[in-house]
């Protein structure tokens, strides 16, 4: 039987105590928002969807100058001009940058007597940047060309987006994350508590209370699931307010906010449970957490992935939970979200039944 | 109700034996010490009695209770303060005691009991930031919420200072008052004696004598004897002209055992007889000392290791052997 107010009583202690180590809360609630700041500073300049381009203009006619300005009027490059005594190769290498334009020389000239003319492009083919600077400036020069022969086009782009709003980088940083913080509160901080609780002797000072093991996990997952609420409002408002992310806040977000904590809490429970002294217990947390906090889509949406990460990615439950939030969040893709919560619910029970049945208060 | 029953408790990990066949009981109201060095199997048996250790053979009955299969209903009833205490580093006594309160469902006040282990002036200081004796006074407290009948101490004053151990042998002395019946472990002679009313002597896992103080003594001391300063021919010369039992112990004392008081006449009017130097005299018993080094084959260092060094009454037993 679980009471209530034991478990309450346990949850005020351990929560009093985390609060008064300023370590937990910086790791806790400060970390978090700390990597949306900095992801969402390194990713802005993408953000807007400008690709930066240096363009070497050798011509001095009118026609290549439409030209850049028309490259640069696309929204999707950012072209900076290169002096044309510099050594276009060198310069790209110098500035670390795959893509670079050259404009010949006759431009202008070759433009109106409709001699054919071409415009270099250097790119990276591995870089998806690349492509975007390959594909922009094919369009523009089509889109020159017909305008040489008086042409209008026939097939047309209306451009628009998967969801309605345009999505950013931060827009998915934010599900990727709060599935991050989702993770890494519980797991390390379980796997840490039960293996030095059970070495501490701290379990055995707690079995000679009424206090149950149910009562005193239900407890710390209560713990977490608050923490990661908490966490959860503070990055989504950094995320808002200081990069204008498009996220959405429904109460689909819920079941994700009280299953994530539960499922590992639970996991780093078995971790501390199963493993023989804190050492251990630590390095088998680090081999579970890592690969799950990369490969879970938490820095990057999964699009970006290899297919066979992909794949991978679907043994890892932080994968469901992310993809969860971003549908949610990002999508608005509530059958998906459905799935996911499904799948989620599952492996939690599993996870917080075999913890609670597995680990001990006393030895044999 | 008898409140501690064991017999012929076994325990053993791996090839080890922690416990080997041990029974005792403990009347109500009694403070019991088991005294013994490190590794002799009491803090085992006083977990087995807890209910924190499954026994592998013999009967345990504490407050009727198996502690074992009805472990979660006998804690309700006892206090318990084990070897190493150990606490939320991040939580001061005051909150400690609230808690422990909040999950035995009683309502108390924790000023009053942390009062009575003398720990009210530490009531807001977190675990962390507590001395050594601090924290088993917190221990103490912790151990009391339930306002237990019965209460097992394991090393209470293990690694405390003198005063701390003085402290803590006060709180003791204050449960004792109280009428509760006490289970303590100690390496201390001096706590055994000063605080128990029976002792059993542990080692290997074994109960090697039990009783009060003076019941051991009287059944593995060596009874009365007359020690004289003076030189191993005075031993010989005493020796050969009394019927009495002569040791000499190598190192200018010789001691003749007295089966009754007037040997000691026959023993100094040999000695006066021989015309040898003599100095100073003196009758003796064994202390609880002289047979806690007699039965564990040493003396207990601070720490309850035993050290191999041997007293005279040892090295004088084992010549005659």
């Amino acid at each position: 039987m679980v009471s209530a107010k034991r478990t309450l009583s346990d949850f005020r202690v351990f929560g009093r105590g985390y609060l008064r180590n300023w370590v937990g809360l910086f790791f806790g609630l400060i970390f978090p928002v700390i990597l949306i700041l900095l992801f969402g500073a390194i990713f802005s300049g993408n953000s807007s969807g400008t690709i930066l381009v240096y363009a070497q203009n050798q011509d001095d006619g009118p026609m290549s100058a439409q030209f850049l300005n028309a490259l640069n009027s696309t929204g999707v490059l950012n072209v900076q001009s290169v002096s044309v005594s510099d050594n276009f190769t060198k310069f790209l290498a110098d500035h670390s940058s795959p893509d670079g334009i050259i404009i010949p020389a006759n431009f202008t000239l070759d433009y109106a007597t409709l001699k054919s003319v071409n415009i270099t492009v250097y790119g990276n083919p591995s870089q998806s940047t690349s492509g975007i600077v390959s594909g922009t400036v094919n369009g523009v020069a089509n889109y020159f060309n017909l305008q040489r022969f008086n042409g209008t086009a026939i097939i047309g782009l209306i451009q628009t987006t998967v969801n309605t709003k345009q999505t950013k980088y931060v827009d998915f940083l934010i599900p990727g994350l709060i599935g991050f913080s989702i993770l890494v509160n519980p797991m390390f901080s379980l796997v840490n508590i039960s293996s030095e609780y059970k070495k501490t002797k701290l379990f055995k000072q707690l079995s000679l209370t009424p206090l149950t093991k149910m009562e005193w996990l239900a407890s710390k997952v209560i713990w977490y699931i608050f923490l990661s609420t908490v966490s959860f409002l503070l990055m989504a408002a950094v995320g808002i307010f200081v990069w204008g992310a498009h996220i959405t806040l429904t109460a689909w977000l819920i079941p994700f906010l009280v299953l994530g904590p539960t499922l590992f809490a639970s996991m780093g429970m078995l971790v501390g449970t199963l493993t023989k002294n804190p050492d251990t217990a630590s390095v088998i947390g680090n081999v579970i957490s890592f690969p799950m906090m990369f490969l879970s889509g938490t820095f990057f949406p999964m699009y970006l992935y290899p297919e066979y990460l992909r794949m991978f990615a679907h043994v890892l439950p932080l994968f469901y939970i992310t993809d969860g939030l971003n549908a949610v969040m990002v999508y608005a893709n509530y059958s998906q979200a459905l799935i996911d919560i499904a799948v989620v619910a599952v492996i939690t029970v599993v996870l917080f039944v075999a913890a609670a049945k597995l680990f001990k208060w006393r030895e044999d | 109700m008898i409140p501690v029953e064991i017999s012929s408790i076994k325990k053993a990990y791996g090839n080890i034996k922690a416990v080997d066949g041990v029974s005792f009981s403990v009347e109500e109201g009694e403070i019991f010490a088991l005294l013994g060095p490190n590794g002799a199997g009491k803090t085992t048996l006083i977990e087995i009695m807890e209910g924190l250790r499954k026994r592998d053979e013999g009967a345990v009955k504490v407050l009727g209770l198996d502690p074992w299969e009805n472990g979660y209903e006998l804690h309700r009833k006892i206090g318990v303060i084990s070897q190493d205490f150990i606490f939320f580093d991040k939580a001061n006594p005051r909150e400690a005691v609230k808690y422990y309160a909040d999950l035995f469902g009683v309502s108390v006040d924790p000023d009053d009991i942390l009062r009575e282990v003398l720990l009210e002036d530490s009531a807001g200081v977190l675990f962390e930031n507590l001395s050594g004796g601090q924290k088993r006074k917190m221990g103490f407290a912790l151990s009391l919420v339930n306002s237990p009948e019965l209460l097992f101490l394991d090393e209470p004053t293990t690694g405390l200072d003198p005063n701390a151990r003085r402290a803590i042998w006060d709180v003791i002395r204050g449960l004792r008052s109280k009428g509760k019946t006490v289970i303590l472990t100690t390496h201390y002679l001096d706590e055994a004696q000063q605080l128990s009313d029976r002792v059993a002597i542990m080692n290997h896992g074994r109960i090697v004598a039990m009783g009060t103080s003076d019941e051991i003594i009287e059944a593995h001391g060596s009874g009365e004897r007359l020690e004289i300063h003076g030189t191993e021919e005075l031993a010989a010369y005493v020796r050969a002209n009394t019927n009495l039992k002569v040791e000499y112990n190598g190192k200018g004392v010789i001691s003749v055992a007295l089966k009754e008081k007037i040997d000691a006449l026959a023993a100094l009017a040999a000695v006066e007889q021989s015309g040898l130097d003599w100095g100073e005299i003196q009758t003796r018993r064994d202390s609880l000392d002289d047979v806690f080094v007699k039965l564990v084959s040493g003396t207990i260092d601070e720490h309850g290791e035993i050290r191999a060094e041997q007293s005279s009454y040892d090295a004088a037993n084992q010549r005659r052997r």
